[in-house]
């Protein structure tokens, strides 16, 4: 017994190996990938990171420009917003914000996305048609509108804006999982499994599943991404979350209004959102190449 | 295309009944009805029937054009649609537009260009409009070219100084038409910052695409024929390429679609661009159930037919289908 989990750890590790040896190739994936983590790091350490307070008012300092223009003041690195508030501050505490939806929206798209792939390619019949028609349904609305109706039916929050993005972003999932499913039902593996006695869910998660994973994993990274960029535009229309709430979208709304007299407090969180999303997008192509078997030799 | 088309019957008509409130609350607006009144109003609308019957109903109205009257401004809700409809495929043809016009060329270029600095900065370029939120876009370009270049007019379709009778609904036509001298040039001059923030991340996926594309076509044998042969570079690739290449691209716009309305809400908002995104936005905020409830399946029609189009376009792009089809 021990031989054999001996064995499959070090094929595991042989994986992982062969994984980064493509993935490192790229170098501007790990330089997305090294700007992630950094930016995760700051998410995590927020309160220790900021100068400020993110809703912290200081009055007397109000629309102060970034520290290198004429003005500005160093404790204040990039400015201040009307009220005061220190915008480096209150753009690192909604890089939580951010990344929390894009993972809240992932999560939820996908295991429910998955799952219904599953069931759907496994299944067939009358099930498959069920879901791949109500899939097709959402699909057939624009998914920032369908988003909208349903954030004002649940009421206007981020909580709320999450649930709504992730079930715009299902229908993917579904169609990827089925598809993969599909071609691996008739595989000698899955037979074998069969033969040998394995349940409908031993089959499904335990022998389909992980063959089906390398694009599933491409698409959620693309879906994290968009899945940012889809909360701050909620957030810009005002129905994500809601000020003074400091999530990067909401902090723009806020601020439009300054675009003439304090334009940096408009500036730099769309900064924040363009870098952050440019960074998923680019491990995610990275991602893609190294786990492309198709590209891989090219 | 039916099961679709009555799926998303069943979400905009279960939109109003799972919404919180209903539509007398936002008739009767802050001054409130007496419950009777409340009742007998709500059975005006028919909504005291059973669910299944106004189902039934509602279908039965869509099929004879009636989506019913907008709750703010009283008018048919499909009147209302098709007189903004113009503005939105206005603008989101001259966004395409832009995008094909840069975008391929862009791609063809980064494909020639393989490997090299020419290649990587134009994918770098592309994947940075890939990720761009576009209403921060937008503002930054209002930032720049209106506010401070003075360059470019911040929201409309057209200045007030222009009275220009609607024949088409399309802008750049209707100002041809008029003889008010000047008036097509203000109306190409408003549309050129929205096009280009809706065209932006289309442009990103159509270069990133007929790159793609290019590459593999570019190793095909035929091509390493035509190459042998002696052909100029140009020819090769303007000729024998390409046209393979595009089969892929058409496809791409036609995904497109439905991302370009999702934009439109952002751009519309931030333009002012009297469209269908700026009024279905203005619709859900201002719980304008039946509105909503008919934008949402015009909205989705139109994509589908769209759709409809482009596969229809695909086969005629790439005789490969058609003749796969008629020998089966």
């Amino acid at each position: 017994m021990s031989t054999t989990s001996n064995a499959s750890t070090s094929i595991r590790v042989q994986q992982w190996q062969e994984f980064w040896f493509y993935f490192s190739a790229s170098k501007t994936a790990v330089a997305g990938l090294i700007f992630l983590i950094l930016v995760i790091l700051m998410a995590l350490f927020a309160d220790v990171i900021s100068p400020h307070g993110p809703a912290e008012q200081y009055r007397e300092f109000a629309k102060l420009p970034p520290a290198w223009v004429e003005g500005g003041q160093l404790q204040f690195f990039l400015g201040t917003d009307y009220a005061g508030r220190d915008m480096l501050s209150r753009i690192i505490h909604g890089s939580r914000l951010s990344l929390l939806a894009g993972c809240v929206v992932v999560v939820l798209s996908m295991s429910i996305g998955v799952l219904l792939g599953l069931i759907a390619g496994y299944r067939g019949g009358w099930v498959e048609t069920l879901i791949m028609r109500v899939m097709d349904t959402i699909m057939a609305v624009p998914g920032l509108l369908l988003a909208l109706v349903l954030v004002a039916i649940l009421g206007p929050g981020l909580l709320n804006a999450m649930v709504a993005i992730a079930i715009t972003y299902t229908p993917s999932f579904v169609r990827l999982t089925r598809a993969s499913t599909l071609s691996e039902l008739n595989r000698d593996y899955v037979t074998a499994s069969k033969v040998a006695g394995a349940g409908p869910a031993r089959l499904m998660f335990i022998s389909i599943l992980p063959n089906c994973m390398a694009p599933i994993i491409v698409q959620g990274t693309l879906s994290f991404s968009t899945a940012i960029l889809d909360t701050a535009a909620l957030g810009f229309l005002g129905m994500g979350a809601q000020a003074p709430i400091p999530e990067w979208g909401t902090l723009i709304a806020e601020n439009r209004d300054l675009i003439m007299s304090a334009p940096w407090t408009v500036t730099f969180p769309g900064i924040a959102i363009l870098l952050a999303v440019l960074a998923i997008n680019l491990v995610g192509d990275g991602l893609r190449d190294a786990l492309d078997p198709k590209l891989k030799r090219s | 295309m039916v099961p679709v088309f009555f799926g998303v019957t069943l979400v905009a008509f279960g939109f109003i009944r799972v919404l919180p409130g209903d539509p007398v609350e936002v008739l009767a607006g802050e001054r409130g009805v007496s419950p009777e009144r409340h009742a007998e109003l709500l059975a005006q609308l028919g909504f005291d029937k059973p669910l299944w019957q106004q189902y039934f109903s509602y279908i039965g109205d869509i099929f004879q054009g009636d989506l019913g009257t907008s709750l703010i401004t009283n008018r048919p809700v499909v009147e209302e649609f098709f007189e903004l409809f113009p503005a939105t495929a206005e603008l989101g043809l001259c966004a395409i537009l832009f995008a094909l016009i840069i975008g391929i060329p862009a791609g063809i270029i980064a494909a020639i260009k393989r490997g090299t600095w020419i290649d990587q900065g134009i994918m770098s370029i592309s994947l940075t409009g890939y990720s761009m939120p576009i209403f921060w876009w937008g503002l930054l370009l209002i930032m720049l070219f209106s506010n401070t270049l003075n360059l470019t007019p911040v929201s409309g379709r057209l200045s007030f100084l222009f009275d220009v009778p609607p024949v088409t609904g399309f802008m750049l036509i209707d100002t041809l038409l008029s003889d008010e001298k000047g008036s097509f040039l203000n109306a190409l001059h408003h549309l050129v910052l929205p096009s280009i923030v809706l065209g932006t991340i289309p442009l990103a996926v159509i270069a990133r695409q007929t790159r793609s594309a290019m590459l593999e076509v570019l190793s095909e044998d035929y091509v390493r024929t035509a190459r042998a042969k002696g052909l100029s570079t140009y020819r090769v690739v303007a000729i024998h390429a390409l046209r393979n290449a595009m089969i892929t691209v058409v496809t791409v716009i036609g995904l497109q679609v439905s991302l370009l309305l999702a934009g439109a809400i952002l751009t519309e908002t931030i333009f002012g661009w009297p469209g269908i995104g700026k009024w279905i936005i203005f619709s859900v905020f201002s719980r304008d159930y039946f509105a909503v409830q008919g934008g949402l399946l015009l909205i989705a029609t139109s994509i589908m037919i769209v759709n409809l189009i482009v596969d229809l376009l695909y086969g005629f792009i790439n005789p490969r289908i058609l003749h796969q089809k008629s020998k089966s």
